[in-house]
């Protein structure tokens, strides 16, 4: 297995809708500098993205961790938030409780989790209510 | 077409990162939903919309828009401009809305990607 090339850590705010996506940048950017194949590049950048604004909007923000090796992209996403009542329900394409005021804003159309999975290889989502929530994510470059 | 050109077709003004304006767009699309940005674009690189604010911006820095129309006179704030001109974001307004804005660019022939 090929060593980690480069290991990152964010701290995703959870009171700033306006810098939500600000970590996202950062690794779209590193993995422009390594060369990553655009399509690679976007997948990553969609599902962490929609990653970081779910921790803004529902868990009140969290943690990113990314750990980019030259085959893929791992990323785990952790938040003390309140967690998921139902995984599957939330799923389901179009289904969210974001608030209006989110709507407002753009988001909350129920596509954030399907997309993530749609975009990455291995999507595995675990949740306690009232405890928080964990989101591990590989892209395989090239996949 | 050029971004310059997109502008003129819709009585436009381009507002930031004017030194962009002979970028190529090759498609377009048109969503108020970033949520919906993010799940069904493929490689339209213009974005049509009515929403104002920065994470629009952040939505097109994603997946590689480098052209948002913002329609019926809404003006992006200075936050998002700063933001667009470091991405080297092109915005541009019209008085124009969505359908509209759409239409004609779609016949001056500008099709969408999907």
């Amino acid at each position: 297995m090929p060593e980690a090339c480069i290991h990152q850590e964010y701290a995703v705010s959870g009171n700033n809708f306006a810098s939500a996506g600000s970590a996202s940048e950062e690794v779209k950017s590193t993995l422009k500098k390594l060369g990553v194949a655009s399509s690679d590049i976007r997948r990553v950048a969609i599902a962490m993205y929609e990653g970081e604004i779910n921790m803004v909007i529902h868990a009140g923000g969290g943690r990113a961790i990314v750990d980019i090796y030259l085959d893929r992209a791992e990323i785990v996403l952790e938040d003390h938030g309140k967690g998921i009542e139902n995984v599957e329900l939330a799923m389901t394409p179009g289904w969210s409780t974001a608030p209006e005021d989110i709507r407002a804003l753009g988001f909350g159309a129920g596509m954030g989790l399907p997309n993530m999975k749609k975009y990455t290889d291995e999507f595995v989502i675990e949740s306690e209510v009232g405890v928080g929530t964990t989101v591990r994510m590989t892209i395989r470059f090239g996949g | 077409m050029k971004i310059g050109k997109i502008a003129s077709e819709i009585n436009g003004k381009i507002v930031c990162s004017g030194d962009m304006a002979d970028e190529e767009i090759t498609s377009v699309c048109a969503f108020d939903m970033m949520s919906d940005v993010l799940a069904y674009v493929r490689d339209q690189n213009a974005l049509i919309t009515g929403l104002v604010n920065p994470q629009v911006v952040r939505t097109a820095v994603m997946v590689d828009i480098v052209c948002i129309v913002f329609v019926c006179g809404k003006k992006p704030t200075e936050d998002m401009i700063k933001l667009a001109e470091n991405y080297h974001i092109v915005f541009v307004t019209t008085d124009l809305d969505t359908y509209e804005t759409a239409g004609r660019l779609y016949a001056a022939g500008l099709k969408g990607g999907c």
